[in-house]
């Protein structure tokens, strides 16, 4: 993964034409590059800036649906255990990889239905980009994941093969429903289709349609028939061995070129052609390019008729062989082409090399990766930044996810399966998201409480708790410093709330104050704030007594901060008027008094003059009251 | 039966049934979905085809996109006010009504009152509405209640600072009266007649404050009311009595997200949170322990705390608020077939329930299994 093998194409960004003269300077983002203006002379107007998305597919609505669909498989694997027996997981595997190709598919066909005037030439690219993709990985799962050993592995490649030349399904259906097929200008196409595609029975129907008008040559036909008949195919799930096909099928092949030598179909030219191509004959098959129309279809139809029994390392020999021969010595193989010629020759980290270097998103790759990671098939390649293979493409793959508003919540999935480097890049972007709404804001925190990063729920707690406080929400920032467990941030809110009642004389948010709860304790502030809300409501009820034993506990626990002292020992005025007040308590107060008189050179000599007078006032009452023996 | 999932490419903060015309014993089959976190948000109308009643369930129909508007900032509620009209709350403090063509082919702006929320210096989103045609009551999270006529241009009227902390959902208790729940884990009633902006009483849990998100009241009996916060807890009330709530219930492991009664079942409950799960909840009362083990029990209860109110007659007492906890049971059932992003939203009418996820997906149950009327 060091060097890229190929020279990068430069790549013209369409609206930057007027750039053509000026100076570009550039900045990489997480998703997108950043690309201003610089000039030496300035001129009027002011520089642009321009933000350029590498990634134009994640904007889609169509392949969005893929990125959703995709995620929810993704995470049902990872939770594949681990102590399943390997067959069972085997086919879990192969089942799950499925499951991604039904989705691409499933993508695919929305593409085709919705691809009409504007979005036509888009929706057509990526219907093609998804159509490479899904060959790849079909390839893939047949060979990596499936693993078939010799014999089914022939079968599992028709299989592919069929699936992606779907045309001869369409054609072979116009010819069989046209009034005469025989004489349809398709049918010999249709049939030689069919041959080519291992689909003999099918052939043979088509065939028939032949053999029914010409009484004469009916034995010609009928060779043939029982030919395509009588070929071979390996049954894997029967009792048959690799070895008895091997006998068989070489009898078949002797049987075939026999009849080629008899010329027993010289007499009909596509007979002849058919024959050919059953003995193997690689000329004659690769006559039929146009029908072929690609090398790899090539590749599996040289192999049915000259080696079923081909063992997976000997595909390469003949993958390499019957590209050159299709494609000629002049035309140069397309990334296509060399992904899956890599994949022929089981070169897994060629073909995901080569695959992210064509492709614009690490979707793919990714996805891909991550399933064979779990079929341990790749071994552990370290790159030169720490991390192995998987969880580099995963982590690219999700940062590039977290870049986009709305899919950011996918990556965190992601993010939690990348064992080494996950949790960091998961701190790193989720302090980044724009938190627009308190409902968001609630999401996010979620996520980041469930994951224990605490630095990011205070962080983001404080954001919000300072936005409320700049609107004047107290309660909001109170119930998110809560949250955030803050205390330094609940102070700050007391304080507000403190400074509110010195301006205006009465507390304003009466329904937070008086509902606090044990969240009080969360600063001494705080506390401090609600026991003396709570001395005005018991000021308010008449219940003095308490009132006073209240405020002379917030003085003696030194909660209530020194600034407000004098404003208490005012607020103690009234009550001293009251009789109810005992000695100890109104001693009490006079210590704190002097205490403040001391530590306050200026205070208003009236208010001094005042609380002395009431102080005196109340002790005496007191003294006289508790002197007293009620009689 | 395994719901039906349509990925819309949108994440889905809102889905609603639209009402179907009294009388008729129709299934619903249209349903609007709201977006959020989009750079363009839309409310987008669904239909789920037709109902043939000779096919016995077979068909597996995904719903189909009937017609969409755009919405200025993320759709934080819709409610239908009536059969053709839509009122939708947004991020950006408008709350707008939205007029669906009779056949629904179209949908277009019919009205909005543009930052009915706001700070002085900044948008603030609107959180919850709630209708009860032709009155409107929206909340947000500038602390406003608003009171509004759908066919008056100007707001009836604003309590201001109502709440000092964000008023997160509201429900209508009479025609007069709504409760609010809010951040700070209280639920206020307000009533309209009086004229004083302060609320007729305040209802909330002593211990922590748990901000409350959802609140939904019993379609029949006006006085019970169920609630969901930011811990998952199921609370049932009796708005007449007392300051604790009747059932405390662990439902969810994180913020529910929307809770209903069902309208015209009322001893069934669905709830939807943050932990992808949505949970169908049933009250049984008198129902033996076979019935029950047969129909699959999957319930998590935790308390089914409070005492029977004096003087009331049994058969008057809801099945919600009776104390004796073995004779009434609950269980629950995850509706959902397995684990999937939070879900946002739910919507039940008659047979049919509907759920949107913030993993782009809309789920439709067409015929609810276990579900009797």
């Amino acid at each position: 993964m060091e060097e890229v093998d190929v020279e990068p194409s430069p790549m013209v960004i369409a609206d930057l034409n007027s750039f053509i003269y000026r100076h570009l300077g550039f900045e990489w983002g997480p998703g997108d590059l950043l690309v201003y203006e610089t000039n030496y002379k300035l001129s009027a107007g002011s520089p642009l800036v321009h933000v350029v998305r590498k990634d134009e597919d994640i904007c889609s609505p169509i392949l969005r649906k893929l990125f959703n669909e995709s995620h929810l498989i993704f995470v049902g694997l990872q939770k594949i255990k681990e102590d399943v027996p390997s067959k069972n997981k085997k086919s879990q595997f192969v089942s799950i990889s499925k499951n991604y190709r039904s989705v691409i598919r499933a993508c695919m066909e929305e593409l085709q239905q919705n691809a009409d005037g504007s979005l036509a030439s888009q929706y057509g690219d990526q219907v093609s980009i998804l159509l490479a993709i899904e060959l790849i990985w079909n390839l893939c799962e047949v060979l990596f994941i499936d693993a078939a050993p010799a014999g089914s592995l022939l079968l599992h490649l028709l299989d592919w093969v069929r699936l992606h030349k779907s045309d001869v399904d369409a054609r072979a259906r116009e010819v069989l429903q046209s009034e005469s097929p025989a004489q349809h200008q398709s049918y010999w196409d249709v049939v030689i289709s069919l041959v080519l595609q291992g689909r003999m029975d099918e052939a043979r129907q088509v065939l028939s349609k032949q053999a029914s008008l010409r009484a004469e040559s009916s034995s010609v036909f009928k060779r043939m028939d029982v030919l395509l008949q009588t070929m071979p195919i390996f049954n894997p799930t029967g009792t048959q061995t690799l070895t008895e096909f091997d006998v068989k099928w070489r009898h078949w092949h002797e049987e075939c070129d026999r009849c080629l030598q008899d010329n027993t179909f010289a007499s009909n030219r596509h007979l002849e052609t058919i024959v050919k191509i059953l003995v193997g004959d690689e000329d004659t098959i690769l006559e039929q390019k146009e029908l072929l129309s690609t090398w790899y279809h090539f590749l599996v139809t040289r192999l049915l008729f000259t080696h079923p029994t081909i063992k997976p390392p000997d595909l390469h020999y003949y993958a390499q062989s019957s590209m050159n021969m299709f494609l000629g010595p002049r035309a140069p193989p397309e990334p296509l082409d060399i992904i899956l010629l890599s994949a022929f020759e089981f070169d897994l980290h060629q073909v995901i090399k080569d695959c992210s270097i064509a492709l614009n998103n690490w979707w793919f790759v990714a996805h891909l990766t991550d399933l064979l990671d779990h079929c341990k098939l790749l071994q552990s390649h370290n790159l030169h930044f720490g991390s192995n293979l998987r969880e580099f493409l995963v982590l690219e793959y999700a940062s590039g996810l977290f870049t986009h508003h709305s899919l950011w919540q996918l990556a965190v999935d992601y993010f939690d399966h990348c064992p080494e480097f996950g949790r960091v890049y998961l701190e790193l972007q989720i302090e980044r998201i724009p938190l627009d709404t308190e409902r968001k804001a609630i999401k996010v925190l979620r996520i980041c409480e469930d994951r224990q990063m605490s630095e990011q729920v205070r962080s983001i707690c404080k954001i919000m708790a300072k936005r409320a406080l700049r609107n004047n929400r107290l309660g909001s920032a109170l119930s998110w410093s809560i949250r955030a467990k803050d205390a330094a941030f609940a102070t700050l809110i007391s304080e507000r709330f403190l400074q509110d009642y010195c301006n205006k004389g009465s507390f304003t948010d009466l329904d937070l104050l008086d509902n606090l709860g044990p969240a009080m304790l969360l600063s001494d502030r705080l506390t401090f704030l609600g026991k003396y809300r709570e001395f005005h409501r018991l000021y308010g009820e008449n219940r003095f007594s308490e009132a006073a034993k209240l405020l002379l506990s917030l003085m003696t626990a030194k909660i209530a901060p020194r600034g407000l002292w004098m404003t208490l020992l005012t607020d103690a005025l009234p009550l001293l008027e009251q009789k109810e007040v005992k000695t100890r308590t109104t001693h009490a107060l006079h210590s704190h008094f002097t205490v403040v008189k001391k530590l306050d050179e200026d205070i208003e000599s009236t208010k001094t003059e005042l609380l002395r007078l009431a102080l005196a006032r109340n002790l005496a009452m007191a003294i006289v009251k508790e002197g007293t023996i009620e009689t | 039966m395994d719901p039906t999932a349509k990925y819309i490419s949108q994440k889905i903060s809102r889905t609603r049934w639209r009402p179907v015309p009294a009388g008729l014993l129709q299934q619903p089959e249209v349903f609007a979905a709201g977006s959020w976190d989009n750079e363009s948000n839309r409310v987008s109308i669904w239909s789920l085809g037709d109902d043939d009643s000779d096919t016995d369930g077979e068909f597996d129909e995904e719903p189909r996109l009937l017609c969409d508007s755009e919405h200025d900032g993320d759709v934080t509620d819709l409610q239908f006010l009536d059969g053709d009209r839509l009122v939708s709350a947004s991020s950006s403090g408008a709350v707008a009504i939205l007029k669906l063509q009779p056949d629904c082919q179209a949908l277009s702006l019919a009205h909005v009152w543009e930052r009915a929320h706001r700070y002085s210096c900044d948008n603030a989103p609107c959180t919850a509405v709630v209708c009860r045609s032709p009155e409107l009551v929206s909340v947000g999270e500038d602390g406003r209640v608003i009171l509004y006529k759908a066919d008056q241009t100007e707001v009836v009227r604003v309590i201001e600072n109502a709440d000092s902390s964000t008023i997160h959902a509201v429900t209508f208790l009479r025609t007069t009266e709504v409760l609010t729940v809010n951040s700070i884990g209280q639920l206020k009633m307000w009533d309209f007649r009086q004229q004083s902006d302060s609320p007729a009483q305040i209802l909330s849990l002593t211990g922590d404050r748990v901000p409350l998100h959802c609140v939904d009241k019993h379609p029949n009996q006006q006085h019970i009311v169920a609630t969901g916060g930011q811990d998952g807890m199921l609370c049932i009330w009796d708005v007449r009595q007392g300051n604790t709530p009747f059932s405390l219930i662990e439902a969810h492991s994180a913020e529910m997200w929307e809770v209903h009664f069902h309208p015209s079942n009322p001893n069934h409950l669905f709830t939807c949170s943050e932990d992808g799960s949505l949970l169908h909840w049933e009250t049984t009362s008198g129902s033996d322990m076979s019935t029950l083990l047969q129909r699959g029990w999957n319930s998590r209860v935790v308390s089914h705390s409070g005492v029977p109110l004096a003087g009331e007659d049994d058969s008057v007492v809801s099945s919600w608020l009776a104390g004796d906890s073995s004779k009434n049971r609950l269980e629950a059932t995850h509706m959902l077939p397995s684990q999937t992003l939070s879900v946002n939203s739910l919507d039940v009418l008659e047979q049919c329930l509907v759920c949107g996820t913030d993993g782009e997906a809309v789920y439709v149950h067409r015929q609810l299994p276990n579900f009797s009327i």
